[in-house]
């Protein structure tokens, strides 16, 4: 999978969309450990432990949200962290 | 002024107090139903997140989940009825508790046990009135539905599921709620919730390209295992949502066609009243036609 420079990542509720837009990384929460999406990553499904997920943007700002009781799935560049509960930090 | 005008009188007041009522609920009723279909749409990235998830599972496993497997036999089946907490909406009540009593007819005459749940009030108070049984019943959040019920009405279905048939449990789950077809159709729909059928939006892959490989974490039983009671519980997010959203379009038809009623009411009696007093003169002229004439010849 030819990588490209910039994953699309859409953090998603069960009632509403909280962010969406171009990111450079995602680090999420799993129940394993946290967990870091760069662009080109292998196709994932992963269940969210309760925690935060720091998406960071291409000039290096951050959103950071709080998700609980989600997943994550990384396809071909495209990152939906989706959780019953999800919001905005900042 | 007679008896007569006076009574017509009355009715038009009548009318117009309840063409008011039912004008401010067809209002109420409009501005409810996008307030409702933003909140479906709302909920649309969700539940295509997880029917993307779901479906990428059931395409790179061959994993077999209690949840996804035909049972055997079916010796009891649930039907989950989703009804509003309020009336006033034509026939949206009773249309779809009408399809949820023939699905059950159905599944009777397949030999299959019908066990029942309940959300909102009008089904609750149409099983009490046949003092029919039913097993659990959720009311008061019909109109403007929240995640938290629709997880709960989850959990206690999955419950039920996952117990076996004769410790009480069901083998099988049907869902009845009314959905928006257009503004002024709603229809009930019936669907099978579960043992769940996954064919919608399987992730396609191109002719000749292998599919991806796909990493699970921890392992793809428990993602599954984490993923299928979000996927139930979405549906019935979903069906609440749709079915809220149906109720304020009904009504709002509903309404709209009582306030119509009450305006032709309005015009019928306004004739009516008019033909009356215009009798009325017509009576007191010739009386005082009559009354001189009387008192000229007397001369």
């Amino acid at each position: 999978m030819a990588a490209s420079s910039s994953l699309q990542v859409s953090v998603v509720a069960a009632d509403h969309e909280v962010w969406s837009g171009q990111a450079a990384m995602v680090v999420a929460t799993t129940i394993d450990g946290e967990m870091g999406i760069m662009p080109g990553h292998i196709p994932t499904l992963a269940i969210l432990d309760k925690g935060e997920v720091r998406v960071t943007l291409a000039d290096g700002s951050k959103v950071i949200a709080t998700a609980t009781e989600g997943f994550l799935s990384v396809d071909r560049d495209v990152v939906s962290v989706v959780a019953g509960d999800a919001s905005l930090v900042s | 002024m007679g008896a007569q005008l006076r009574v017509y009188t009355q009715r038009i007041k009548s009318a117009q107090t309840t063409k008011k009522i039912t004008k401010a609920m067809e209002l109420i009723a409009a501005s409810r139903i996008q307030k409702a279909q933003a909140r479906v749409k709302a909920s649309g990235p969700y539940s295509d997140a997880i029917t993307r998830a779901v479906s990428a599972v059931a395409t790179h496993t061959d994993i077999d989940h209690p949840l996804t497997t035909e049972p055997a036999t079916v010796e009891r089946a649930a039907v989950v009825i989703f009804t509003a907490d309020r009336g006033l909406a034509g026939a949206f009540n009773s249309q779809v508790i009408r399809e949820a009593m023939e699905l059950a007819e159905l599944l009777r005459s397949q030999g299959k046990d019908v066990v029942f749940y309940l959300i909102g009030r009008k089904a609750v108070g149409y099983f009490q009135f046949r003092k029919q049984e039913w097993v659990a019943e959720w009311t008061g959040d019909t109109d403007t539905p929240h995640h938290g019920t629709a997880k709960e009405i989850a959990g206690k279905l999955l419950e039920a599921f996952m117990t076996p048939a004769a410790e009480g449990g069901v083998d099988e789950i049907h869902v009845v709620y009314n959905k928006i077809l257009t503004m002024i159709t709603q229809e009930p729909q019936t669907v099978r919730l579960l043992p769940l059928a996954i064919v919608e939006g399987v992730a396609e892959v191109a002719a000749g390209e292998p599919l991806p490989l796909y990493d699970f974490e921890p392992d793809a039983e428990d993602v599954l295992d984490a993923l299928l009671p979000v996927y139930v519980e979405s549906r019935i997010f979903n069906a609440l949502l749709q079915s809220a959203a149906a109720k304020h379009a009904a009504t709002q038809k509903a309404m709209k066609s009582a306030s119509d009623n009450a305006d032709k009411l309005i015009t019928d009696y306004t004739r009516l009243r008019n033909n009356a007093r215009q009798a009325e003169i017509t009576q007191q002229i010739s009386e005082i036609v009559g009354g001189a004439d009387a008192l000229s010849s007397a001369k």
